[in-house]
């Protein structure tokens, strides 16, 4: 489940929503309304990863009336809770309350499920104020879980802590995760890259990655996700999507490409004489290899999150 | 003064060729392009940038030219002296950008008609669309017709800006109404052979671009020929449009004759925020950019389009959009890139020379 604190409606859960999964850049969010109502979707993720995403609205008596009756319907099979917090909320002794039910729900009907809580909206607090506050915030948080334990993220739509923080969460959902990465690092190393991402395909977050030595920039998952993401963008108004993407200079050459059905990869070589065809060639034979790992993972997952 | 490229002469660099040419190489050097000529801001041609305060001059310059981001503008302070931005050593517009502030006195003393008119290539008169434009209808006036009797060769460009809050139908009539009363002010005292073009633009979305770069062009003497080369080179390899941008501003300053299509015209530039933004992170230079001579970038899309960009110059590079079925002969492609390239590099050396021999009279790029 994600959950969110009732906030007046405008506490970022829809955002948070619609930039992950919809498409939307932080720019165009400012024009959604507020959520009256509960608002359920379902988002295919990698694949055969279903996200229930329930979005409810900031008022009260939606939460409770879920709560009473909807209770054990909504907090079964849960394999994620993804609670998110308004850091502006003027009401925390609520927020907690709130959180602290859904905590006894699924510790009633989903004891295994893992939980996340997301401190939102990081934006609107001073610079100089943020670690104090989300320090603070994740000591109460963590507190109040046991015996369960959560993993809290500090978020903000203007800028990649989104990212950072799904792409988290995300990588502790795929199945078989460490498989993937050996694979990843053997292909790296045959085909002499520096380094290979692998992206979701719907969303661009980065799942896995390889890198064979130090590289300068730290942000820079979450920054080429949000360049691909714009370049999408812009590609969706001549309705058209981008395939595939070969940039280079004299220090290095990067290949962008469909890899599986679920997934993108991203190869980057410091060698620029190895000639284009030659890395083109490998990705294309690791294709068909991957495609095998991806088939041979366990039975479908349901995730249900739910958002207010 | 333009200079035709003689037809016979390029014949022979891509016609049909018996043997390789034995000092055929690809990157040859470039001495010539990449040397400064060091004009000195006298002799540098200027654009002006001139307007009511508040019109929207400075986020202009900045937004075009320092990449700036539309939003960021609004902390931008007013402008309260003349502010001389010299573009050489970053971009291929060549130029001087003037920014005035609002409220230019033209009858203090101090204003020098001359000196500030003389040296001028075009002057772009801001006018706010979404404010009443009355008061810089009469101050369009004032200005261009006092710049014109001190230089009749400036060309007079009309932004009328900030449009992106206006509808269709306004900006159609907005633009009519500014064209009808600008002109019939100017007939009133005797000035109808001062043209003036008008543009509809605004920093949110690409038009501002798109304007600055037809601005751009008028000034540019070796258009003609940068035009047609691009024609032979998109003829000769299957290429549907070919833009020659300066990669820092994202203006083109030439492209194939055929059509403009501006959605064509905002992936090419949304390909060019790609490329500098990937460069940056995984293959930066030491000055800090991400664009050096062997920059080169391929996108394909799903419905067929590839977008190919190379480096032609320390400044420019060529974007085309082709079909996938043209892509497959590359190498055909990159053979008349080549010698494409070549010809641009010696059009603009016949530039330089001609600047070091004293011709400062016309503005010109180096």
């Amino acid at each position: 489940l994600c959950r969110c604190t009732p906030g007046d409606g405008g506490s970022g859960k829809t955002s948070m929503r619609s930039i992950i999964f919809a498409n939307y850049i932080a720019r165009d969010t400012r024009r959604l309304g507020a959520t009256i109502d509960v608002e359920h979707s379902h988002v295919r993720f990698l694949g055969n990863l279903v996200l229930n995403l329930w979005d409810c609205g900031g008022q009260d008596t939606f939460m409770e009336n879920y709560f009473t009756s909807q209770r054990d319907n909504i907090f079964r099979n849960v394999e994620v809770l993804i609670y998110v917090f308004d850091v502006e909320s003027r009401e925390l002794e609520k927020d907690m309350h709130y959180y602290q039910s859904c905590l006894e729900a699924i510790l009633q009907n989903s004891p295994d499920a893992k939980v996340f809580c997301l401190v939102h909206k990081m934006d609107l607090v001073q610079e100089d104020q943020r670690d104090l506050i989300f320090n603070e915030r994740q000591e109460d948080l963590r507190r109040l879980s046991r015996p369960l334990s959560c993993t809290c993220f500090r978020t903000s739509i203007w800028d990649e802590t989104l990212y950072k923080a799904w792409s988290s969460i995300v990588y502790q959902l795929i199945p078989n995760v460490q498989q993937l990465e050996t694979n990843l690092r053997n292909f790296a190393q045959i085909i002499e890259a520096d380094e290979v991402l692998l992206f979701e395909r719907a969303t661009f977050l980065v799942i896995s990655h390889y890198q064979c030595k130090e590289q300068r920039d730290a942000h820079r998952f979450e920054k080429i996700s949000n360049i691909i993401k714009q370049f999408k963008l812009s590609c969706s108004k001549l309705a058209a999507s981008f395939q595939s993407m070969e940039v280079r200079n004299s220090n290095f050459a990067a290949f962008i490409d469909v890899f599986t059905s679920n997934t993108y990869v991203m190869v980057i070589m410091s060698d620029p004489s190895i000639p284009s065809a030659a890395t083109l060639i490998n990705i294309r034979n690791a294709r068909k290899h991957f495609e095998k790992l991806e088939r041979v993972d366990g039975p479908k997952h349901s995730l249900h999150m739910r958002m207010r | 003064m333009s200079i035709q490229y003689g037809e016979p002469d390029m014949a022979g660099s891509y016609g049909v060729v018996d043997s390789f040419p034995k000092d055929f190489g690809y990157g040859g050097d470039e001495a010539g392009i990449d040397d400064d000529s060091s004009a000195s801001a006298d002799t540098q041609p200027r654009i002006l940038l001139m307007g009511l305060r508040r019109s929207g001059k400075s986020s202009i310059q900045k937004v075009v030219f320092h990449k700036m981001s539309p939003n960021e503008t609004l902390f931008l302070e007013s402008t309260n002296k003349i502010h001389k931005d010299d573009l050489s050593g970053s971009s291929f517009v060549n130029f001087q950008i003037w920014d005035f502030p609002g409220q230019v006195d033209f009858f203090d003393p101090t204003f020098d008609d001359e000196m500030i008119f003389t040296g001028t290539g075009a002057l772009i008169f801001v006018i706010d669309a979404q404010d009443d434009y009355v008061e810089a209808l009469g101050r369009l006036h004032g200005t261009v017709s006092r710049a014109y009797r001190v230089n009749p060769h400036i060309n007079f460009e009309v932004f009328i800006h900030k449009v992106d809050g206006l509808s269709d139908d306004h900006k159609i009539e907005t633009q009519r109404d500014v064209y009808q009363r600008a002109n019939d002010d100017l007939a009133d005292v005797g000035l109808e052979k001062l043209h003036l073009s008008f543009y509809l633009t605004s920093i949110y979305d690409h038009s501002i671009f798109e304007a600055f770069s037809k601005v751009v062009q008028k000034l540019l003497p070796q258009l003609p020929t940068l035009e047609n080369l691009l024609n032979i080179f998109i003829s000769h390899s299957g290429i549907e449009k070919a833009f020659l941008f300066d990669m820092v501003s994202k203006i083109y300053i030439a492209t194939d004759s055929s059509a403009v299509d501006m959605q064509s015209y905002e992936l090419c530039c949304d390909m060019i925020d790609v490329v500098i933004d990937i460069s940056c992170i995984y293959g930066p230079i030491e000055d800090g950019g991400a664009y050096d001579k062997e920059s080169l970038a391929i996108i394909k899309l799903n419905n067929t389009t590839v977008l190919y960009l190379k480096e032609v110059t320390r400044f420019l590079a060529v974007v085309c959009v082709l079909r996938e079925e043209s892509f497959e002969r590359k190498g055909l492609i990159d053979y008349n890139f080549h010698c494409f390239r070549k010809a641009v590099h010696e059009v603009f050396e016949v530039g330089c020379r001609t600047q070091r021999n004293g011709d400062v009279g016309s503005p010109s790029f180096s």
